[in-house]
């Protein structure tokens, strides 16, 4: 299959008697953003070193980009950028030398690294700073310039492990951006978190991690109508009237619950914003407020894993 | 199962950095001016015997490493036997748990080289820093000879100094994975750096009171024979011959005291037709140190080989 960066399938790590990581299978495809989630200790960070060949597997294959990361962990590295959680540079050096170490690693001629480095530099808007220690680099540059060492590698597969945890807002919204600038250029890129809205925003695709296996996997829409039901929820705000009688007997309502507040919670198999509308104001309420909820992955983790506890 | 590629991949950049990284750190600053003092003293005094000494010596240049001059106690060698360890430890203490601590080594590792190259990159920048360093002591050493002695050593005193000068490289770097060993077993550098100096201690202080406490244990009450005599000598010996220091002291001897005609236990009878005082010539010293010297250089390397096992398991997450 050509269009998969990584396949891996029945993939295992055990440590003495816990599975870490139970037999997964995972395919990434090429060009895609896909997330990794779940609380910590799931398995997503076991699951990215068994990908580089940083950890030995416990059986199971995995296929990136055509290579075994465990017979050839060269092959793989020289492709794949990784960005561990909460990465290190040497502080003592700059950032250029920092680079310029790495491109030694990486055997690029010397000439050609000068340039790339710049280049990827400059793509993370760090080339102003690139001749200061990176003891002075804040936590949000720190996981810039490890975009930065990406860039300048010309990975074709990016591996980020919590790219943006201990970010403040800000730093978060430009990591973001660098992380769709990389899709942009064609990588696929492979990152874990547990910020949920914002990796909503960037992955076109997501696996949800429990204690080692993938509870679910697919788009947010899918992994939505997967856990929470199929239909349009909508938050319906009205004052005056009692709206879960007033929304009797509407066609296609499943399910009218109140959110607190004033507010309330419909669920209805397909649209059903104007006759909600139309009934409400018939009865001699005031509408305040009629939304389409789009669901957020948020709910989607909250519900499952309180699902998951109560099965429990 | 065979991995492809070799094992040797991104040593270079590896060894390049380690050794640029060692020499501009203040840590290296402050070991060569520890050096500097610790040998500088011995040697100072060994010259201003030297000079009060009229007499011809073949052998005018080792001298100034071995003889123990009247004001300090203690011989250039000896002094090196004690700092040439701490030089060491204070180079390899913190080699690999730093990366752990500051986080780079899951960065470094995801780069196309196997954990081989980034060991032994940073054990050979290690040999390396600490192989200059003893190079400039003993060029300051032969350089203060030729001022304040006025003459120039001969060539066989050259060879024998620069085997002196091997011999020294190769004992650091015993010291040097020692060192390096407990910065892959221990995550905290300081933890790492005490059991490393806490060995250091060990095999200086304690080592020859345990091996006499040993000796005396598996002794007999009573000796019988001469060659029941010559045992008990030689196991202690051996014994004590588990130390490195104890190995690069009798090499030290043997190169630099061309007299040394055996290192271990000899007998009155087996001296006979000797003349006394009578220098061996360099392959003959040579061959009477090799089993020193080879013992040095297998200790260094299997230390290595067990940091090595040690590390391929290490967990790289933090």
């Amino acid at each position: 299959m050509a269009d998969n960066v990584i396949e891996a399938r029945g993939l295992l790590k055990v440590y003495g008697a816990t599975r870490a990581v139970d037999a997964i299978d995972i395919d990434i495809r090429r060009g895609e953003i896909f997330g990794l989630l779940g609380p910590n200790g799931a398995g997503k960070t076991t699951t990215i070193l068994m990908m580089l060949g940083l950890t030995e597997t416990s059986g199971g294959k995995v296929s990136v980009l055509g290579f075994d990361p465990v017979r050839q962990p060269l092959q793989v590295k020289r492709r794949v950028g990784y960005l561990p959680d909460a990465v290190g540079f040497y502080d003592h050096m700059t950032a250029r030398e920092n680079l310029t170490y790495t491109a030694r690693l990486l055997a690029i001629p010397r000439r050609e690294a000068t340039g790339r480095i710049m280049e990827a530099m400059k793509s993370v808007a760090l080339d102003d700073v690139i001749d200061k220690r990176v003891s002075t680099y804040s936590r949000g540059m720190r996981q810039r310039l490890g975009i930065a060492e990406i860039v300048m590698k010309r990975a074709e597969v990016a591996i980020l492990d919590e790219p943006t945890s201990g970010l403040d807002p800000h730093a978060t919204f430009e990591l973001l951006e660098m992380i769709r600038g990389l899709k942009r250029a064609g990588v696929a890129v492979l990152l874990s978190s547990h910020l949920l809205d914002r990796v909503q925003s960037v992955c076109d695709r997501v696996a949800l991690f429990n204690k080692g296996k993938i509870a679910l996997m697919g788009t947010v829409v899918e992994l939505a109508n997967q856990v929470l039901g199929a239909g349009h929820p909508l938050l319906v705000e009205a004052s005056g009237i009692d709206v879960a009688t007033a929304l009797r007997g509407i066609e296609g309502v499943q399910q009218v619950v109140s959110a607190g507040e004033g507010g309330w919670r419909v669920v209805a198999d397909r649209d059903v914003r104007a006759t909600v509308a139309q009934r409400i104001v018939s009865s001699g309420g005031a509408l305040t407020k009629l939304s389409d909820l789009q669901p957020s992955l948020e709910e989607v983790y909250t519900h499952y894993f309180e699902g998951e506890r109560r099965a429990a | 199962m065979q991995r492809e590629g070799s094992p040797f991949t991104g040593l270079g950049p590896v060894f390049i950095k380690e050794l640029s990284d060692h020499l501009t750190s203040i840590r290296m600053l402050v070991l060569t001016l520890f050096v500097i003092v610790f040998g500088a003293f011995p040697v100072a005094s060994s010259l201003q015997t030297l000079r009060t000494v009229v007499g011809a010596d073949a052998y005018l240049y080792l001298r100034i490493f071995t003889i123990e001059p009247e004001q300090v106690p203690i011989s250039f060698i000896t002094a090196l036997n004690f700092i040439i360890p701490l030089m060491a430890i204070g180079l390899g203490f913190d080699s690999v748990n730093s990366e752990f601590n500051r986080r780079t080594l899951s960065r470094v590792l995801s780069q196309p080289i196997y954990r081989d190259a980034l060991l032994l990159g940073k054990f050979l920048g290690g040999l390396m820093t600490l192989a200059v360093g003893l190079l400039a002591l003993w060029l300051i050493v032969f350089g203060a000879g030729l001022l304040l002695l006025g003459i120039p050593p001969r060539g066989v005193e050259v060879a024998r100094a620069f085997g002196f000068l091997l011999v020294a490289i190769a004992y650091g770097g015993v010291w040097l994975s020692i060192s390096m060993l407990f910065s892959v077993i221990f995550r905290s550098t300081a933890t790492s750096a005490l059991c490393a100096l806490g060995m250091w201690l060990f095999f200086f202080i304690l080592w020859p009171m345990i091996a006499n406490a040993i000796v005396l244990g598996f002794a007999p009450r009573e000796i019988t024979s001469v060659d029941q005599y010559v045992g008990i000598q030689e196991f202690a010996i051996a014994i004590q011959r588990l130390s490195p220091g104890t190995l690069f002291s009798e090499a030290l001897l043997g190169l630099l005291n061309p007299e040394t005609r055996t290192l271990g236990f000899m007998l009155p009878t087996q001296m006979r037709g000797a003349i006394p005082n009578a220098p061996l010539p360099l392959d003959q010293s040579l061959l009477l140190i090799w089993p020193q010297v080879t013992g040095l250089i297998a200790g260094m390397i299997v230390v290595f080989a067990a940091a090595y096992v040690v590390f391929q398991r290490e967990e790289v997450r933090a």
